[in-house]
């Protein structure tokens, strides 16, 4: 049997089921008055029940694909990211079954959604594993800190359910203007999906050599028009467009390109959206937040960051230490991915401190989970794509 | 400083909130509120008592929470700055010359690479003011810690069932009514909550349900592995117990090992594989055609050897111990030693072949082989003809001061300074050979002609010892009991009491997860006719529940 080829249809059909179960959560919000009442409506279950198909077609994907290559498939942007969404999904499932809520799954899904849209942007093919990842702790680390980094996420998601419903669109305030800036990057990442698939459906590519920042000769495709070009570039595709700039040998303009393609389609899409509804992202996402119980979604909030909290302990900071010792001969180094993964670690564990000691509930804890879950993106994109370090394997 | 008596008869320290036997609010602020701060169950810290002397102010800072999360905030900030660019050990500048450094910032980054540099942002976790936020960091740990542990662990060891009527009503949930059997709603409450496995004490119709206190101490545990941690990385400066060299040896040396006084290690093999499309499975193939060849791995085949004992350093009297491929991930290790794999070079020039040649008749006189890294001085080629190898330049880097200069001791660009002696110039001709470069003072007759090379591969290794892994280790496995203890387990109090006439009180605690707190007290109340509770932070609660049942 083709794993490869199995993998990939398993997880396009839970694609398809988060899709599907959205919906249905979304049904289940509309239709019930309160979160008392949506707690057993009939569509909140089809929707778990969706949920879990879905979620057991993405292990299958998980299962098959690590049959396939032999290795822990977390071992790329496409893997880790992908298995990154599976867990924020699982814990979603565990998270519901002990509040039942379906508000959680109306606002997790969607993210899970554009995370695997996201993770499919990047090379899917199977690679072979490079002599540092070979060691049974890329199965131990990557998959624990990814299941930690996943948990935590769900406090952001009720953070932001707290927020939806708790700030007031009405009026003109720094709340109003941060909520719907976290919506705009949201929009951000549609942008980079939509502008990427239509790129590579058209088979753009355009090549060029240039001189990278330790002064050696190198080469570039680029699969989008070039709007910068790297340091000294010279076009080998002639017939396609000339970069507007050259940049410095530090910046990697086709990351820039790139980004910069995104942004372009992401501010259409927003300005889209806002035409057709005349309301802010927010404000359009406020009717289904409004049900949602505050003091449940604060608890659940609060809840999801002391379970996550250990989990990325030891995920992302015991067993890295353990494999960084064996791999790299030191437990620690400085490396830009194990930094960042240190500031995650004491950002939440201010969060914790301030919390408990300081009182901050309700809409400061929510603001914070947010931050936290936008430190732990940046961890995943930035430091990945821009600042290159021993981690940057996509 | 005088004791505080409270009205029940109990003596509490100087500065208790709350009685630690009874509850009851001892301070006006306490006796105000509608609900009493109870994370340290109100009892008498030493950092909110004491506040004069300046060890008093000392203690009152680091105690801080608020200190604490600003240095956290700190630590956090200065860390990410240091990812900005890359630091100074990632920085491939040799040796330590700082305007080497300040060259490449400025190069690559500008400006603002030059202010990165003048700054000490280049090396931001060796700096100063890095090491003293650290060390503030623990000690906030340890004082903040202190404060509060000693005097939560005397209130809830003393604290009493009954509590007085003035506590229960200042806690979050609390409810009160009359009932109609008192004395059966306690016995049967006493009974639900021991199915819920609630610890519970009875005392002169009160209930004192509790689950989950060591709960309470996780934060304390998790403090006290953060504190073994940071001596652990403190003893790293205590000589022999950390070790962190680098070596490269090449295939067919032995060398000491550096860092590792008596041990050897011989480079018997030194080999790079790649996954090719042939051999590797299947599934690869596509990732191959995209990538081309990736490294599936780098390989020391080395022997280690020990002197033996009584010997001098340096004598060649050694033993052998073990033979071990080296491979990323799988480090050669004995005596507490670690040997990595880290680095490599390939194609290192070994040997290069020359021959000497006369140039009129285009005729080779003789062949000679420098070794590159011990070379000869003299090479007879017989006949009365042989090469003096007057100057030999490793790593030629032109002429510096009108003198040929080498940049390094390892032959990546070798070049040679001949005398070539020859029946005809027996005083010798003199040629500076270098790559694709033959120099000379007059024209000579004869010349050295370079014929062939040989290369070896160096394999780059790191040497580790590190006697603190396993306080490291200690401390991790600590702090992940505190940090699971304190978690994943909450803390939960329900007081259940008679008061005056049929009145009944109920009130209830939890540390965290109030949710399941009340989903617990809702089972007791199926049972047991119970005062219904509010949960005085919960607002919309009321309104669920009156639409919810309308529905």
């Amino acid at each position: 049997m083709d794993y490869a080829a199995l993998s990939a249809n398993l997880l396009l059909v839970s694609f398809i089921a988060y899709l599907v179960g959205t919906f249905f959560f979304g049904g289940a919000v509309k239709v019930s008055k309160t979160e008392k009442t949506y707690k057993d409506s009939m569509w909140g279950k089809i929707g778990i029940v969706i949920t879990i198909i879905g979620f057991v077609s993405q292990l299958g994907y998980f299962i098959t694909r690590w049959i396939a290559s032999g290795h822990a498939p977390v071992s790329n942007m496409f893997e880790f990211t992908t298995a990154f969404s599976m867990m924020l999904v699982g814990s979603f499932i565990l998270i519901f079954f002990i509040y039942k809520t379906p508000s959680l799954g109306l606002f997790a899904l969607p993210i899970a959604i554009v995370i695997i849209a996201y993770a499919s942007m990047f090379p899917r093919e199977i690679t072979p594993l490079i002599p540092a990842l070979k060691s049974y702790w890329l199965t131990v680390h990557v998959i624990t800190a990814a299941l930690g980094e996943s948990i935590l996420a769900i406090s952001a998601v009720a953070g932001l359910i707290y927020l939806a419903k708790n700030v007031d669109l009405t009026k003109k305030s720094k709340e109003r203007f941060w909520l719907e800036a976290v919506m705009f990057t949201v929009v951000l990442v549609l942008g980079f999906v939509v502008s990427s698939t239509a790129f590579s459906l058209s088979g753009y590519e355009a090549d060029f050599t240039y001189v990278d920042k330790n002064g050696k000769p190198s080469e570039m495709t680029y699969n989008m028009p070039p709007l910068f070009g790297m340091s000294e570039y010279e076009q080998v595709t002639t017939d396609t467009m000339k970069p507007w700039f050259e940049t410095p040998a530090i910046v990697n303009a086709k990351t820039l390109t790139t980004f910069v393609w995104s942004l372009f389609t992401g501010i259409i899409l927003y300005i889209l959206i806002r035409l057709i509804f005349r309301r802010p992202i927010a404000a359009l996402l406020q009717p289904f937040a409004n049900k949602a119980n505050s003091q449940l979604m604060d608890e659940i909030g609060y809840r999801s960051v002391l379970i996550g909290f250990p989990v990325f302990t030891l995920g992302a900071l015991i067993f890295a230490m353990i494999w960084a010792h064996e791999a790299w001969s030191r437990f620690w180094g400085w490396d830009p991915k194990e930094v960042w993964a240190l500031i995650t670690w004491l950002f939440y564990a201010a969060f914790l401190h301030l919390r408990l000691s300081q009182g901050w509930e309700g809409k400061k804890s929510a603001w914070l989970a947010v931050a936290g879950f936008v430190i732990i993106m940046f961890n995943l994109v930035a430091v990945n794509l821009i600042i290159a370090g021993l981690h940057s394997y996509a | 400083m005088s004791k505080i008596k409270c009205q029940c008869g109990h003596e509490n320290p100087f500065g208790t909130v709350l009685c630690e036997k009874c509850g009851r609010p001892l301070t006006d602020e306490a006796k105000k509120s509608e609900m009493v701060d109870m994370r340290y169950e109100g009892s008498a810290r030493r950092s909110q008592t004491y506040k004069k002397s300046v060890i008093d102010k000392v203690w009152n800072f680091f105690s801080s929470v608020k200190i604490g999360v600003s240095i956290i905030i700190a630590v956090l900030a200065t860390s990410a700055i240091g990812t900005i660019f890359p630091q100074k050990f990632y920085v491939p500048v040799s040796g330590n010359d700082p305007s080497e450094y300040l060259e490449y910032y400025e190069r690559l980054y500008g400006t603002v690479g030059k202010l990165y540099y003048q700054l000490g942002f280049y090396d931001m976790y060796n700096s100063w003011w890095f090491k003293i936020l650290i060390g503030m960091l623990g000690t906030s740990i340890i004082i903040a810690s202190l404060d509060r542990v000693i005097p939560l662990y005397k209130s809830l060891t003393k604290q009493r069932t009954k509590r007085h009527p003035s506590f229960m009503k200042r806690q979050r949930i609390y409810g009160e009514s009359k009932v109609s059997d008192s004395d059966e709603s306690l016995k049967n409450a006493e009974k639900a909550l021991k199915d819920l496995h609630y610890k519970v004490k009875v005392e002169d119709g009160a209930i004192l349900a509790e689950k989950n206190r060591f709960g309470r101490w996780g934060p304390y545990v998790n403090h006290t592995g953060l504190i073994i941690f940071l001596l652990g990385v403190l003893m790293r400066g205590i000589p022999g117990f950390y070790v962190d060299e680098t070596m490269w040896i090449r295939e067919g040396e032995t060398r000491e090992i550096p860092g590792a006084p008596g041990y050897l290690l011989e480079n018997v093999d030194f080999s790079v594989e790649t996954y090719s499309k042939d051999k590797a499975d299947e599934v690869f193939g596509e990732a191959l055609d995209k990538n081309g060849a990736i490294v599936s791995e780098f390989k020391s085949d080395v022997k280690l050897y020990k002197e033996k004992e009584g010997s001098l350093p340096g004598s060649s009297d050694v033993e052998f111990m073990k033979e071990y491929p080296i491979v990323v991930n799988k480090p050669l290790k004995f005596d507490g030693y670690s040997i990595f794999q880290m680095d490599y070079k390939t194609g290192e020039l070994k040997t290069m072949t020359f021959s000497l040649m006369n140039k009129k008749t285009e005729q080779s006189v003789g062949e000679f082989t420098i070794d590159l890294n011990d070379p000869a001085n003299d090479y007879d080629l017989g006949n009365g003809t042989s090469i003096e190898l007057m100057e030999y330049y490793a790593d030629y880097d032109g002429i510096v001061d009108g003198q040929p200069s080498s940049k390094s001791p390892i032959p990546n660009n070798p070049a040679f300074i001949f005398n070539m002696k020859t029946p005809e110039h027996p005083d010798g001709e003199k040629s500076f050979v270098a790559i694709r470069q033959t120099l000379e003072v007059e024209p000579n007759d004869y010349e050295a002609k370079f014929l062939s090379a040989e290369t070896r591969d160096a394999s780059g290794l790191t040497i580790r010892k590190d006697k603190t892994l396993y306080i490291l280790l200690l401390g991790g496995i600590v702090f992940m009991i505190g940090v699971i203890q304190g978690s994943y387990w909450q803390h939960r109090r329900i007081w259940i009491q008679k008061g005056s006439d049929s009145e009944m009180l109920i009130a209830a605690h939890t540390n965290k997860n109030w949710y399941t707190l009340k989903k617990d007290l809702d089972k007791v109340k199926e049972v047991a006719t119970l005062p219904t509770y509010t949960d005085k932070q919960d607002k919309e609660a009321v309104i669920d529940t009156t639409e919810g049942e309308t529905k």
